[in-house]
């Protein structure tokens, strides 16, 4: 059974169709992506499936149940966990605090314990902050724990929100642009990382990306949208071949050559 | 350059024996002083600042919570007794260091802007002022026209049920506002609690008809307090009483009490605080202030833990308003106006939004400067006025004063200064909020390889 599917999932910003009549499959365990031209409406998509924006029609279902209607918090709750194109970390947090927060959903910390501090609360603090040092080391941040987030240097800022997202366990990772700014070590670094954590952990991974690189290399399937909508999807072969694609991309009338650079 | 070396100075003294040395020397000082010119407001609030030193010095803790514990629980009492008005500038800066607190939590801590908190301290105080008075038999009487006899409705010692009631009352009022206002963000949220505060405090006004509930703008009183024991009063006579000078009456020893209560209700609010800032509550709060749709996006429900903020604020000016009805056995809406909600954001705006001593350092900042050194000056001026001294240079008499040049009424431009001010010169605060390090033994560990 699919992980999570839409039907007809539709977004309207006033006279713009942002994301119209999309249908979509993601099989658990794999690594997709969603590429397409700037505004596109893939961060539009990610919004409506993560319930910051609510669809003007269609349905999402996610591991058996449909979304529609529920609150981002309780959508997060369910497994789907985020990062955004432009970074959004709590800033005047610390590292290990910001990654405590992805944590929230799993913390139990009754009021009673919470003033008491009561064995119960003592402990499961103690054991989050180990998992939050574990996860930080295993995005690849070492030593910084109470650094404030907003004092990293870009990439670790990059890092440090995929960490705070996988502190939720979630099922299904949504990564908006997550090689955005890198130079090309750092993207090498981040591609294997994404690898890993579906490979060590068995999260699904959905990525919007621009980087050909990335999305060439990683992904088992992709996904191709223009002005809202899914215009083409299949291997990274069969896209790469797919003159809509290349339409989309190169405008119409482009020649067979000049796409080539730019996708491969 | 002149602010490095005094810091240079002060991290010069601020090591070794010498802590200890200037905060006994501060507390003496202040004690002598106070004993010495008892009418003065400088020696009090020599006295006062020993605080600051307290917790501005490094000293060993043990040491810091035994001299503060001396210095309030023993000296200030004694020092209050002797001057009673020093008694009622202290429980006012408990007062407010109180509200300071509460409203942090709101705004400092959840990153709402709450400009109609005193609304939740007038609901403590009318909670105790209708059950703790006459007003039940007054309900079919207009003001003013009610019998003399009238039985109270419960016993003065009610008082500690109502202590805890508040605390529920309150924090439901503020579920009850935030429900419907909580979904608003900033400026919004701002405009609608102000409207929320006036409309407690006009419910008050008029709530006089057609039941006689608050007894409109007279007020309700008397409103009862604690029985105090006759003992109590013998037994700190007894023992205090020569360092005092005159016999301390039962009003005197009431002082006395609500000090104590005021004193009791802070340390609690300060635990309950810390407990919950430092668990996920506390940091969703925090994470919420911080960035709401990266929050929600990490599972955190919004509406919810703005509730909780809103209910634990609330819920600390509850309490605190029943101790203000018992206090001063008398309740007007005149007390909880704008001003007052006003003056209470800009005392944690002063100390450090977020920060708990900083809450407490502005509260005592700005009741010290209005209750001691605007008051004061204002008395200055009208004895400048009463002399026939002159200005020299200018020729100007200061006879000739305006006497609406009356430094007490300034009040609003006291608060206004304080938040520029602050706005410019230190947006963090008096003792910015700080993120508590954690030790993270196995990343430190690894960090050092
Ligand atoms: N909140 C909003 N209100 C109105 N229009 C919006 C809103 N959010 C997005 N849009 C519009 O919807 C369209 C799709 O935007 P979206 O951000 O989803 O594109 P994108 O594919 O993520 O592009 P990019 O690659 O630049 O990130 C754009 O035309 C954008 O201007
Ligand atoms: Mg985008």
């Amino acid at each position: 059974m699919a992980l999570l599917e839409t039907i007809d999932i539709t977004k309207v910003f006033g006279g713009l169709t942002a994301v119209n009549k999309v249908n979509f499959k993601l099989e658990p365990g794999q690594i997709v992506s969603i590429i397409g031209p700037n505004g596109a409406g893939k961060t539009t998509f990610f919004n409506t499936l993560t319930g910051i924006y609510s669809p003007d029609g269609g349905e999402i279902n996610f591991n058996g149940r449909s979304l529609l209607k529920l609150r981002p918090d309780q959508i997060a709750a369910r497994g789907i966990s985020r990062t955004f194109q432009n970074i959004r970390l709590f800033g005047e947090m610390s590292v290990i605090e910001n990654i405590l927060v992805g944590m929230h959903v799993h913390l139990r910390q009754s009021p009673i314990a919470t003033l008491l501090h009561l064995k119960g609360f003592k402990n499961e603090e103690a054991e989050a902050e180990n998992k939050a040092v574990e996860l930080m080391h295993y995005v690849g941040l070492r030593g910084v724990g109470n650094e404030l987030a907003k004092n990293l240097p870009y990439g670790a800022q990059r890092r440090l929100e995929i960490a705070r997202a996988l502190a939720a366990d979630p099922l299904l990772l949504l990564l908006d642009e997550p090689a955005a700014g890198m130079n090309p070590q750092e993207t090498e670094d981040v591609t294997k990382l994404f690898r890993s954590i579906r490979d060590d952990r068995g999260t699904t991974i959905l990525l919007i990306e621009h980087d050909m690189r990335v999305v060439m290399n990683i992904s088992e399937h992709i996904i191709v949208m223009d002005y809202g909508e899914k215009i083409a999807e299949g291997t990274p072969a069969e896209i790469r071949s797919n003159p809509r694609v290349i339409e989309a991309y190169l405008g119409r009338g482009a020649v067979a050559g000049q796409h080539e650079e730019k996708l491969s | 350059m002149i602010s490095m070396t005094i810091r240079q100075l002060f991290e010069q003294i601020n090591r070794g024996y010498w802590p200890y040395a200037i905060i006994l020397a501060h507390i003496v000082l202040g004690t002598a002083m106070v004993y010495s010119t008892p009418r003065s407001s400088i020696a009090f609030l020599v006295l006062i600042t020993s605080f600051f030193s307290l917790y501005y010095f490094k000293a060993d803790i043990r040491f810091k919570i035994i001299v503060g514990a001396i210095l309030a629980l023993i000296v200030i009492p004694i020092v209050g007794v002797r001057n009673i008005f020093y008694l009622e500038v202290i429980f006012q800066v408990c007062v407010f260091a109180a509200l300071a607190l509460g409203l942090n939590i709101v705004v400092g801590f959840a990153g709402l802007l709450d400009l109609g908190y005193v609304a939740f301290y007038a609901v403590g105080a009318y909670l105790w002022a209708f059950f703790g008075s006459q007003q039940f038999y007054v309900l079919h009487f207009a003001p003013g026209t009610q019998p003399s006899n009238l039985p109270f409705l419960l016993p003065g010692d009610a008082f500690y049920l109502f202590l805890f009631l508040a605390i529920i009352v309150a924090a439901f009022t503020g579920i009850l506002l935030g429900l419907p206002v909580l979904r608003l963000r900033g400026d919004y949220l701002a405009i609608v609690t102000l409207g929320f505060g006036e409309v407690i405090r006009v419910l008050a006004n008029n709530l006089d008809k057609p039941l006689n509930f608050t007894n409109g703008p007279q007020g309700i009183t008397p409103i009862q307090r604690p029985t105090m024991p006759e003992t109590v009063v013998e037994w700190f006579n007894n023992v205090f009483g020569g360092m005092i000078g005159h016999k301390a009456s039962t009003a005197d020893l009431y002082n006395v009490m609500f000090y104590f209560f005021a004193l009791m209700v802070i340390i609690v609010i300060i635990f309950v605080t810390r407990r919950v800032d430092d668990s996920k509550i506390g940091r969703a709060w925090t994470a919420v202030r911080e960035d709401e749709t990266a929050a929600i996006a990490m599972g955190i429900p919004l509406v919810r833990m703005k509730l909780a903020a809103f209910a634990l604020g609330a819920s600390f000016a509850g309490v605190m308003g029943v101790l203000l009805a018992a206090s001063r056995t008398f309740i007007s809406p005149e007390s909880f106006s704008f001003m007052q909600s006003i003056g209470v954001l800009s005392m944690v705006i002063l100390g450090g939004s977020g920060s708990i001593p900083g809450a407490i350092l502005g509260a005592a900042t700005v009741t010290l400067l209005n209750l001691q050194i605007l008051q004061g000056f204002s008395l200055y001026l009208s004895e400048l006025r009463q002399s026939d001294a002159v200005i020299p240079l200018i020729n100007f008499a200061w006879r000739d004063l305006s006497t609406q040049l009356d430094p007490a009424k300034y009040q609003r431009l006291l608060f206004g200064l304080i938040l520029i001010l602050m706005m410019i010169f230190r947006p963090g605060g008096l003792i910015p909020a700080k993120r508590r390090k954690r030790r993270l033994a196995s990343d430190q560990a690894t960090a050092e390889q």
